[in-house]
């Protein structure tokens, strides 16, 4: 932890010498929930405000020093009111190695609807539904580029912890998530040293990479408290329980014409169970439809997993379908729409998401997800009333 | 056996010899020379790095800017790897557009956006599509490959004081470009382009490229600073600005590579 800090310092100390170049952005956010919350605590709305501000220093040499903070300040949830370091890091490169040294991010996969094979980073899940956001992870990574691919290894000393909204916000389980509680498998707790193994490479129109990891789950097993201690019989919450893992991955992007291939997968051996989880699809592009300068992407994913454990995944056994508008304007505009149905409940959602600029520094984006249809005892039945709009306003510098 | 190898030396001596017996060149053997030579010209850098501002417009007048760095590597015998890394607009900044051309194939194209940290490959057989909302489509902006057109001389003629050469060119991959052909105006003394008319697949007139302000690079390298687009069709126009041409700048090619994008952001 002292390392850390010192490294921090000399880190900070960089930034308040350097002549790098500060970008990022200033958002507002309105969400908007038309239905009755069903848990009591919960509010109607929420309005938040946020910032990411972005510092980079590059050297002649193409090493680097990259910082980028984040914080959240929201009106209803107060685990959403939250900050984070999602980037503070140093990197230095040779001809064909590098390192990595501080709190980086890194993404591993294909796939648009689910991320599966990502493992590096934990997911900032109070930051948004989808998954897509995530913490800074501290890590030492080192890259070799030899002619036959590319080989990375990731060093992480710190775990961090998977956020989730809090009793007062919307999107949550039935059942409190106990974050200030969690129990590890680990004796040496969210000190434990995880490692990660990947092999990479490109050959013709394909994509791979390879990955083994031995760690901590990023993705918590979520148990009623009476399992750790059976005395506490609290039913409205679970305790995360983060078991060590040993997990095989793989993904592949392949592209013929205009279609795009993608396929993600991972064995994972863990606490509890073994099991195997994959996702796949396609994406195909009509360019320039009858003459008008538009894209029209469609979409479609099918995922699966065998689990049993007690995570809450959304998707277990689902198809995705989706299509991708983009007019190729200058406001760079984007439309995104997803149907996710679930093939053994008769569950289903929608999501529409778009987003355009204005002018040289504004962009708004608005997102909709409406949880349609859902049986008791889900995790998406929790979600039954959490249908929501959501505003987003971006200042870009 | 014997008989044909003496029908191929036959045939072999034939066509070597053509030349030598006068025969006039066709338009298209014409054009394909010419085209050959302005791509030997244009060729031989090693590396490049550029900095690009493009100013678009619209009928109205209003303006957008973008501004991008440009990073170009050969690769022998086979095409050119570049790097279109995006300044602004600010919401796109650090976003990285990766492009590896083939002779005879279609190219490969990646994505690299830096608030996933995610590199997306992009279907890049089409090439019809705007360039960050530009007049320039990306078969526009690319390197161009001596094999994806065919050629044709058409006429010579001079052009702002320049003696030129008129040729034609025709995509190969017809169902894939926006166009049907395309007129060139390259100057006989240097074989710069200083004029392109693009015609759409209907045959129409769409859009003409105008060059400006060539200056010589590393005693032999003749670039534009000033190229303008001019959409007949919208009224939009796009303007590109170029600026620190550098050439053979001794870059590291790993830098071309998918999978260390992310090193450059």
């Amino acid at each position: 932890m002292r390392t850390l800090v010192v490294f921090s310092a000399w880190m900070l100390g960089a930034v308040a010498a350097g002549a790098g170049e500060w970008s990022g952005y200033a958002s507002v956010e309105g969400r908007f929930f038309p239905h009755e919350p069903i848990y009591s605590d919960q509010d109607d709305h929420n309005g938040s405000i946020a910032a990411q501000p972005e510092y980079r220093h590059e050297w002649e040499d193409g090493s680097s020093f990259t910082f980028i903070p984040f914080a959240r300040l929201d009106s209803a949830d107060s685990e959403r009111t939250h900050a984070d370091i999602r980037e503070l890091n140093y990197l230095y490169r040779e001809d064909i190695w590098f390192f990595r040294l501080g709190i980086g991010k890194v993404f591993w996969g294909a796939t648009e609807f689910v991320h599966l094979v990502d493992i590096v980073n934990q997911t900032d899940l109070v930051e948004h539904i989808d998954g897509e956001d995530k913490l800074g992870q501290p890590m030492l990574q080192f890259g070799i580029s030899p002619s036959w691919g590319n080989i990375d290894v990731f060093l992480m000393p710190f775990f961090r912890e998977r956020t989730y909204p809090g009793r007062d916000g919307r999107l949550r389980d039935r059942r409190i998530i106990d974050v200030d509680d969690p129990v590890y498998e680990s004796s040496s707790e969210d000190r434990n040293v995880d490692l990660a193994v990947r092999y990479s490479h490109t050959i013709g129109s394909a994509d791979f990479g390879v990955y083994l990891f031995r760690g901590t789950d990023r993705d918590p097993l979520l148990a009623p408290p009476s399992r750790i201690n059976p005395a506490d019989t609290d039913t409205t919450r679970l305790i995360p329980f983060y078991q060590q893992i040993n997990q095989f991955g793989a993904d592949l992007q392949v592209v013929t014409g205009n279609w795009l291939w993608k396929w993600e997968g991972y064995f994972r051996s863990g606490y509890l169970q073994d099991y195997f989880a994959t996702v796949g699809g396609f994406e195909y592009t009509f360019f320039d439809v009858s003459g008008s300068g538009h894209d029209i992407g469609v979409l479609s994913e099918y995922t699966h997993n065998d689990r049993d454990d007690g995570g809450l995944t959304l998707f277990q056994n689902d198809l995705f379908v989706g299509a991708r508008w983009t007019p190729n304007d200058a406001a760079g505009t984007q439309v995104l729409t997803g149907f996710a149905q679930d093939l053994e409940q008769s569950e289903n959602l929608l999501t529409v998401e778009a987003s355009r600029r204005f002018g040289e520094h504004w962009k708004l984006s608005l997102e909709a997800w409406l949880f349609l249809n859902s049986t008791p005892g889900s995790v998406l039945h929790s979600l039954r009333h959490d249908d929501f709009a959501r505003l987003d306003l971006s200042y870009y510098f | 056996m014997k008989s044909r190898i003496a029908i191929w030396l036959g045939v072999t001596l034939a066509l070597a010899a053509a030349p030598l017996l006068g025969d006039p060149p066709t338009p298209q053997q014409r054009g394909r020379a010419i085209a050959e030579e302005a791509d030997r010209r244009h060729r031989g850098f090693v590396d490049s790095t550029a900095n690009l501002r493009m100013m678009l417009r619209n009928r109205q007048g209003q303006s957008s800017q973008r501004e991008l760095r440009i990073r170009a590597l050969e690769v022998a015998g086979e095409g050119t790897k570049s790097l279109c890394i995006f300044d602004t607009p600010h919401d796109v900044k650090g976003t990285i557009l990766l492009t590896h051309t083939h002779k005879n194939a279609d190219d490969d194209q990646w994505l690299f956006l830096p608030a996933l940290r995610r590199v997306r490959r992009i279907a890049a057989k089409n090439k019809s599509g705007s360039f960050m909302g530009s007049e320039y489509a990306y078969e526009d902006i690319a390197i161009q490959e001596l094999e994806k057109y065919s050629y044709e001389w058409l006429r010579d003629e001079t052009y702002d004081g320049n003696d030129c050469f008129v040729i034609e060119r025709r995509p190969v991959d017809q169902a894939n470009s926006g166009y049907s052909r395309q007129v060139v105006w390259i100057d006989k003394a240097e074989y710069r382009t200083w004029k392109v008319e693009y015609y759409d697949r209907k045959g129409d007139l769409l859009k003409t490229l105008t060059c400006r302000g060539y200056r010589r690079y590393a005693d032999r390298l003749w670039r534009a600073r000033e190229t303008n687009m001019v959409n007949h069709q919208t009224g939009k126009s796009t303007q590109l600005i170029w600026s620190d041409f550098a050439f053979d700048t001794e870059q590291n090619e790993l830098d071309f590579e998918r999978s260390r994008l992310t090193l450059l952001r």
